[in-house]
Protein backbone atom coordinates (compact mmCIF):
# COMPACT_ATOMS: atom_id res chain seq x y z
CA UNK A 1 0.00 0.00 0.00
CA UNK A 2 1.28 3.56 -0.85
CA UNK A 3 -0.08 6.10 1.56
CA UNK A 4 -0.06 9.65 0.28
CA UNK A 5 -0.35 12.35 3.32
CA UNK A 6 -1.16 15.80 1.83
CA UNK A 7 -1.32 17.86 5.11
CA UNK A 8 0.82 18.93 7.53
CA UNK A 9 0.83 17.11 10.67
CA UNK A 10 0.59 20.01 13.01
CA UNK A 11 -2.81 21.32 10.82
CA UNK A 12 -4.29 17.64 10.41
CA UNK A 13 -4.16 14.21 12.55
CA UNK A 14 -3.62 12.40 9.09
CA UNK A 15 -0.24 11.72 9.36
CA UNK A 16 -0.28 10.13 13.08
CA UNK A 17 -3.47 8.34 12.08
CA UNK A 18 -1.91 6.75 8.90
CA UNK A 19 0.78 5.98 10.70
CA UNK A 20 -0.77 4.34 13.33
CA UNK A 21 -3.12 2.04 10.60
CA UNK A 22 0.28 1.88 8.04
CA UNK A 23 1.22 -1.90 8.17
CA UNK A 24 4.56 -2.88 7.90
CA UNK A 25 6.00 -3.42 4.27
CA UNK A 26 3.99 -0.21 3.35
CA UNK A 27 5.06 3.44 1.86
CA UNK A 28 4.18 6.70 2.90
CA UNK A 29 4.87 9.51 0.24
CA UNK A 30 4.75 13.39 1.66
CA UNK A 31 3.45 15.74 -0.68
CA UNK A 32 1.75 19.50 -0.61
CA UNK A 33 1.95 20.59 2.80
CA UNK A 34 2.75 16.87 4.02
CA UNK A 35 5.90 17.41 3.04
CA UNK A 36 6.40 19.45 6.66
CA UNK A 37 6.32 15.93 8.40
CA UNK A 38 9.15 15.22 6.65
CA UNK A 39 11.36 17.83 7.94
CA UNK A 40 14.00 17.02 10.66
CA UNK A 41 13.65 19.31 14.33
CA UNK A 42 9.97 19.10 14.51
CA UNK A 43 7.45 17.61 17.47
CA UNK A 44 6.30 15.04 14.76
CA UNK A 45 9.82 14.04 13.99
CA UNK A 46 9.27 11.32 16.65
CA UNK A 47 6.42 9.32 14.83
CA UNK A 48 8.27 9.25 11.51
CA UNK A 49 10.99 8.04 13.17
CA UNK A 50 9.33 5.57 15.12
CA UNK A 51 7.84 3.49 12.17
CA UNK A 52 10.86 3.75 9.74
CA UNK A 53 11.80 0.69 10.46
CA UNK A 54 8.71 -0.57 9.10
CA UNK A 55 7.85 1.52 6.65
CA UNK A 56 9.00 3.43 3.89
CA UNK A 57 9.55 7.08 3.68
CA UNK A 58 9.27 9.15 0.39
CA UNK A 59 8.89 13.05 0.06
CA UNK A 60 8.09 14.92 -3.24
CA UNK A 61 11.46 17.26 -3.90
CA UNK A 62 9.26 19.96 -6.05
CA UNK A 63 6.96 20.53 -2.76
CA UNK A 64 9.97 20.22 -0.08
CA UNK A 65 11.94 22.89 -2.52
CA UNK A 66 8.84 24.93 -3.07
CA UNK A 67 8.58 25.44 0.72
CA UNK A 68 12.20 26.54 1.59
CA UNK A 69 12.55 22.83 3.70
CA UNK A 70 15.43 21.79 1.23
CA UNK A 71 18.40 20.81 3.11
CA UNK A 72 15.85 20.10 6.01
CA UNK A 73 14.62 16.56 5.26
CA UNK A 74 14.90 13.60 7.80
CA UNK A 75 17.37 11.02 7.04
CA UNK A 76 15.75 7.90 5.71
CA UNK A 77 13.53 9.44 3.86
CA UNK A 78 14.07 9.39 -0.09
CA UNK A 79 13.30 12.12 -1.99
CA UNK A 80 11.74 11.99 -5.66
CA UNK A 81 10.56 13.76 -8.45
CA UNK A 82 6.53 13.45 -10.13
CA UNK A 83 8.26 10.79 -12.51
CA UNK A 84 9.07 8.87 -9.05
CA UNK A 85 5.72 9.75 -7.68
CA UNK A 86 4.48 7.99 -10.92
CA UNK A 87 6.59 4.90 -10.39
CA UNK A 88 5.87 4.57 -6.61
CA UNK A 89 2.44 4.03 -7.72
CA UNK A 90 3.04 1.31 -9.47
CA UNK A 91 4.73 -0.08 -7.54
CA UNK A 92 2.69 -0.67 -4.78
CA UNK A 93 -0.79 -1.61 -5.99
CA UNK A 94 -2.76 0.45 -4.15
CA UNK A 95 -2.81 4.12 -2.88
CA UNK A 96 -4.51 5.57 -0.09
CA UNK A 97 -4.47 9.20 -0.30
CA UNK A 98 -5.01 10.74 3.26
CA UNK A 99 -7.16 13.87 2.78
CA UNK B 1 5.89 45.96 21.60
CA UNK B 2 5.98 49.47 19.52
CA UNK B 3 2.66 50.62 19.54
CA UNK B 4 2.38 53.11 16.29
CA UNK B 5 -0.47 56.20 15.87
CA UNK B 6 -0.82 56.86 12.61
CA UNK B 7 -3.15 59.56 12.02
CA UNK B 8 -4.93 60.35 8.71
CA UNK B 9 -4.99 63.97 7.24
CA UNK B 10 -8.75 64.35 8.60
CA UNK B 11 -11.70 61.74 9.26
CA UNK B 12 -12.38 58.65 11.53
CA UNK B 13 -10.52 56.85 14.09
CA UNK B 14 -7.61 54.76 12.76
CA UNK B 15 -8.15 51.00 13.76
CA UNK B 16 -5.95 48.40 14.51
CA UNK B 17 -6.14 45.39 12.18
CA UNK B 18 -4.90 42.23 12.83
CA UNK B 19 -4.15 39.69 9.87
CA UNK B 20 -3.45 36.07 11.88
CA UNK B 21 -2.07 33.48 9.59
CA UNK B 22 -1.56 30.50 10.54
CA UNK B 23 -1.70 28.39 6.75
CA UNK B 24 1.28 26.95 5.47
CA UNK B 25 1.65 28.41 2.33
CA UNK B 26 1.25 26.99 -1.36
CA UNK B 27 -0.91 24.05 -0.12
CA UNK B 28 -3.84 26.08 -0.20
CA UNK B 29 -4.28 29.36 -1.14
CA UNK B 30 -4.98 31.19 2.26
CA UNK B 31 -1.55 32.43 2.62
CA UNK B 32 -1.43 34.19 -0.57
CA UNK B 33 -5.13 35.51 -0.29
CA UNK B 34 -3.79 37.16 3.08
CA UNK B 35 -1.08 38.80 1.96
CA UNK B 36 -3.13 40.47 -1.05
CA UNK B 37 -5.63 41.81 1.45
CA UNK B 38 -2.93 42.96 3.30
CA UNK B 39 -1.63 44.72 0.53
CA UNK B 40 -4.79 46.39 -0.07
CA UNK B 41 -5.54 47.10 3.28
CA UNK B 42 -2.28 49.07 3.31
CA UNK B 43 -4.01 51.62 1.24
CA UNK B 44 -6.14 52.91 3.80
CA UNK B 45 -3.47 53.89 6.64
CA UNK B 46 -4.59 51.93 9.23
CA UNK B 47 -2.84 50.52 11.98
CA UNK B 48 -1.67 46.88 10.71
CA UNK B 49 -0.33 43.85 12.13
CA UNK B 50 0.59 40.77 10.96
CA UNK B 51 0.93 37.29 13.28
CA UNK B 52 2.19 34.10 12.33
CA UNK B 53 1.07 31.11 14.39
CA UNK B 54 0.59 27.46 14.03
CA UNK B 55 1.93 26.69 10.21
CA UNK B 56 1.63 30.26 9.33
CA UNK B 57 5.21 30.51 10.35
CA UNK B 58 6.13 28.29 7.08
CA UNK B 59 5.24 31.68 5.46
CA UNK B 60 8.09 33.15 6.62
CA UNK B 61 10.40 30.39 5.77
CA UNK B 62 13.39 31.49 3.94
CA UNK B 63 14.81 29.41 0.74
CA UNK B 64 11.39 29.07 -1.30
CA UNK B 65 11.84 27.20 -4.54
CA UNK B 66 8.71 27.15 -6.69
CA UNK B 67 9.73 26.61 -10.11
CA UNK B 68 9.43 22.86 -9.76
CA UNK B 69 5.40 22.90 -8.78
CA UNK B 70 4.17 25.51 -11.39
CA UNK B 71 3.26 28.14 -8.33
CA UNK B 72 4.22 31.64 -8.21
CA UNK B 73 7.04 32.13 -5.24
CA UNK B 74 5.19 35.22 -3.02
CA UNK B 75 7.23 34.67 -0.49
CA UNK B 76 9.22 38.06 -1.69
CA UNK B 77 6.47 40.22 -1.26
CA UNK B 78 6.96 39.64 2.64
CA UNK B 79 10.25 41.79 2.15
CA UNK B 80 8.21 44.90 0.21
CA UNK B 81 5.77 45.33 2.95
CA UNK B 82 7.95 48.16 5.21
CA UNK B 83 7.16 50.02 1.31
CA UNK B 84 3.28 49.98 2.27
CA UNK B 85 4.00 50.39 5.65
CA UNK B 86 3.11 47.46 7.14
CA UNK B 87 5.85 46.78 8.93
CA UNK B 88 4.62 45.01 12.57
CA UNK B 89 5.06 41.87 11.80
CA UNK B 90 5.10 38.82 14.85
CA UNK B 91 5.64 35.12 15.29
CA UNK B 92 4.47 33.30 17.99
CA UNK B 93 7.71 31.54 19.71
CA UNK B 94 5.65 28.41 20.05
CA UNK B 95 4.99 27.58 17.02
CA UNK B 96 8.52 28.10 15.88
CA UNK B 97 9.64 26.16 18.26
CA UNK B 98 7.24 22.89 17.32
CA UNK B 99 9.05 23.15 14.05
CA UNK B 100 12.31 23.17 14.78
CA UNK B 101 13.18 26.74 13.65
CA UNK B 102 14.29 29.49 14.27
CA UNK B 103 14.23 33.61 13.76
CA UNK B 104 17.22 32.92 11.60
CA UNK B 105 15.18 30.77 9.09
CA UNK B 106 12.96 33.38 8.27
CA UNK B 107 12.93 35.98 5.51
CA UNK B 108 12.26 39.09 7.02
CA UNK B 109 12.81 40.78 10.49
CA UNK B 110 10.13 39.89 12.80
CA UNK B 111 9.04 40.11 16.97
CA UNK B 112 9.01 36.71 18.49
CA UNK B 113 6.21 36.90 21.06
CA UNK B 114 5.55 34.05 23.53
CA UNK B 115 1.82 33.71 24.32
CA UNK B 116 0.91 35.79 26.79
CA UNK B 117 2.06 39.08 24.98
CA UNK B 118 0.25 37.43 21.44
CA UNK B 119 -2.92 36.93 23.35
CA UNK B 120 -2.40 40.12 24.63
CA UNK B 121 -2.05 41.96 21.43
CA UNK B 122 -4.97 39.77 20.34
CA UNK B 123 -6.85 41.42 22.76
CA UNK B 124 -5.85 45.48 21.89
CA UNK B 125 -7.50 44.85 17.96
CA UNK B 126 -10.51 46.31 16.82
CA UNK B 127 -10.26 44.24 13.55
CA UNK B 128 -9.48 41.03 13.63
CA UNK B 129 -9.19 38.96 9.95
CA UNK B 130 -7.77 35.40 9.96
CA UNK B 131 -6.87 32.92 7.25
Amino acid sequence: MLHIVNKSPFQSTSLQTCLRMAKPGSAVLFIEDGVYGATSGTSAEAMVRQAAGAIKFYALQPDIDARGATGKVMDGITLVDYSGFVDLTLEYSTSHSWL
Amino acid sequence: MSEQQATPASGPKVKKFMFVNRKAPYGTIYALESLEVVLITATFDQDVSLVFIDDGVYELLKGQETKGIGIKNHSKTYRALDGYDVEKLYVDRASLEQRGLTEKDLLVPVEVLDTEEMGQLMAEQDVILSF
